[in-house]
């Protein structure tokens, strides 16, 4: 159905080329978002959506944009779109929306969303900048969730708000490890993770 | 001596190359180095006395330079479990019997913490070389006798064993192994007990172990009786109930090893003696206290509690002895040359004081203090060599 070519541009940012694990960007929201499951994962679609449709955006309008105030045309892309993601948060899911609080705001800012417009969407067509828009944003919402999943799990107790370790467990003497909650313990599991990637990618490599 | 090394040695071919065990050479190695080497002594017949040092008779030294500590540590467990639970009034009334008891109940209880910080973190060290296929380095052996000697006597063990394995891993092994960690292992350890798990790291309870170590000896708390340890009270602000002496004596409340200052001394006196520990880190870092604390108590508010903490028991409260003897001159961690240790140590002494009085959230400051420092550590040292250069570069120059 994909041709060689498209399917790099799609999958290839999942794994070999991850944004987070390998170019190593958007690791603040990385760190902030990533308390619980729930807010990671809506970001993570937040992030996969905005990235998609500002490529396509970009992408479309990318041979009549001046070369000169191409950053300012693609941030108001970007900005547009968040606006109306985080419009339709508020409306939908106000709860999610308020625990995210700044950092929806903030996918503005995110540097994979820079770095995709710059690098791909202004000198690639639209169905392939669509390809590695969604391609990207997944990358970085995976690596979201396993994060999350992680720090929820050791951290609370929890997945996605409901209770997984039984009360018999606390009842043994377990206790919620309170460092998961903090953000340097998200910055060693990203680590942890890109140790992991790597360990991985070299064995294949060989 | 010399016939154990002929068998130790004919036992070793069997882990050479093509041996019964050739797989677990390193293990083998691991032993060898620990008792004899560097075997190379000195003849009889010239001037030059040579003392073949490495870094495992190092160790060696400071593993020894703590047993007093720990060793009155056992004590003062049982101490404070038979005050807690009313068996014993005052320390005049310390009977042979008693001691004994008291010394037993907290060898009983400080011993799981020393086994399972030796077994976690040898074990992953073990492990380690033998996938790098490297000798097993010997830096654990302190960091697992310091390990038992600066955790709440109350902390259970499952938790000593992830905070260990932790910092094995990912203040150790991750940046290379022994003698390449930026920061002290053990106070890693600590640290990361203290953010996972606060509760049995601050507050009353932790430091006092009063129900029964395998199911001997267990009690109930005497009415009245308050386990806070100096520390606790200042931060919760209330006055110190202990005198400078009970602090120094060291039959308080506290971390295992912390508490009494001339056990401490006693080793530190022997890690100077032996050039192992600089002297100059302690006395800056004891320095820096002092004088912070004495700026505190001039010009901090008079109804601030912790700012007029008089500077002498700053520097016998809690763990700053212990830190400023046995962490802070961790030789791997702690700044090399001979001018950035005054300033390295100073600097702890001064951050731990900070700590303590304006951050009631921390009631001690020296673990935070220590680990700031050993970041700070590369770049003190950068700017010393650095001065020295410039200064040289003018002296030719003119």
């Amino acid at each position: 159905m994909l041709s060689q070519k498209t399917k790099d541009t799609l999958l290839g940012p999942l794994n070999a080329n991850n944004p987070v694990v390998v170019q190593i960007l958007g690791i603040c929201s990385a760190l902030a978002v990533t308390v619980q499951l729930k807010p990671a994962l809506v970001m993570g679609i937040a992030v996969t959506i905005i990235v998609a449709m500002a490529n396509v955006i970009v992408s479309l309008i990318r041979n009549t944009i001046p070369m000169r105030v191409r950053i300012i045309v693609q941030l108001v892309v970007v900005a547009a779109l968040v606006t109306l993601v985080s419009e339709v948060l508020k409306a939908f899911a106000y709860d999610v929306a308020m625990q995210l609080s700044v950092y929806l705001g903030l996918i503005i800012t995110n540097c994979i969303l820079m770095g995709r417009l710059e690098a791909f969407a202004m000198t690639n067509k639209p169905w392939d900048s669509f390809l590695d828009g969604l391609g990207n944003g997944l990358g970085y919402a995976i690596i979201l969730v396993i994060v999350a999943f992680v720090r929820e799990l050791f951290g609370a107790g929890q997945l996605l708000g409901f209770q997984v370790f039984p009360q018999s467990w606390y009842d043994a003497g377990y206790e919620n490890n309170g460092m998961m909650l903090m953000p340097a313990m998200a910055l060693i599991l990203v680590g942890c993770v890109i140790w992991a990637h790597r360990a991985y990618n070299d064995k294949e490599a060989k | 001596m010399n016939k154990f090394y002929q068998i130790w040695k004919k036992f070793g071919q069997n882990f050479q190359e093509g041996g019964k065990f050739a797989k677990l050479s390193s293990f083998y190695d691991a032993f060898d180095t620990f008792l004899f080497t560097p075997d190379a002594t000195a003849k009889r017949n010239g001037s030059h006395i040579h003392d073949g040092r490495d870094s495992k008779r190092t160790m060696i030294l400071v593993v020894i330079a703590l047993i007093p500590a720990l060793l009155f540590g056992m004590f003062n467990v049982g101490y404070q479990h038979l005050l807690a639970t009313g068996q014993l009034a005052a320390i005049s009334e310390l009977t042979c019997p008693l001691f004994w008891k008291a010394f037993g109940f907290g060898t009983l209880a400080v011993l799981p913490y020393l086994i399972v910080a030796y077994v976690v973190g040898l074990g992953i060290e073990f492990t380690v070389a033998q996938i790098k296929h490297e000798e097993v380095a010997e830096g654990f052996l302190v960091t697992g006798f310091i390990i038992p000697l600066i955790v709440p006597i109350n902390t259970p063990l499952w938790q000593v064993a992830i905070a260990v394995a932790f910092a094995v891993i990912f203040a150790k092994e991750v940046f290379g192994g022994t003698g390449y960690n930026i920061f002290n292992v053990a106070l890693i350890t600590r640290a990361f007990l203290f953010f996972a798990y606060p509760s049995h790291m601050t507050g009353d309870e932790p430091f006092v172990r009063i129900g029964s170590t395998f199911g001997w000896d267990g009690g109930q708390l005497v009415e009245g009786y308050t386990c806070a340890t100096p520390l606790t009270q200042l931060g919760t602000g209330t006055p110190v109930s202990q005198s400078f002496w009970d602090m120094a004596n060291g039959l308080i409340p506290g971390s295992v090893g912390e508490t009494c200052i001339w056990a401490i001394l006693l080793g530190g006196l022997l890690l100077i003696c032996t050039g192992v520990a600089s002297w100059k880190t302690m006395l800056a870092t004891f320095v820096g206290g002092a004088l912070t604390a004495i700026l505190f108590n001039r010009f901090g508010a008079e109804s601030n509690l912790a700012a007029q903490y008089p500077w002498y028991m700053h520097l016998v409260s809690g763990g700053f002895a212990f830190g400023a003897v046995f962490m802070a001159t961790d030789p791997v961690t702690s700044a090399r040359t001979e001018c950035g240790k005054w300033i390295y140590g100073f600097l702890i002494g001064l951050v731990a004081v900070l700590v303590r009085v304006l951050n009631p959230g921390y009631p001690e400051g020296m673990m935070l203090a220590i680990l700031l420092m050993n970041a700070f550590a590369p770049l003190i040292d950068w700017c010393v060599v650095q001065v020295n250069i410039n200064k040289r570069a003018k002296r030719v120059a003119k």
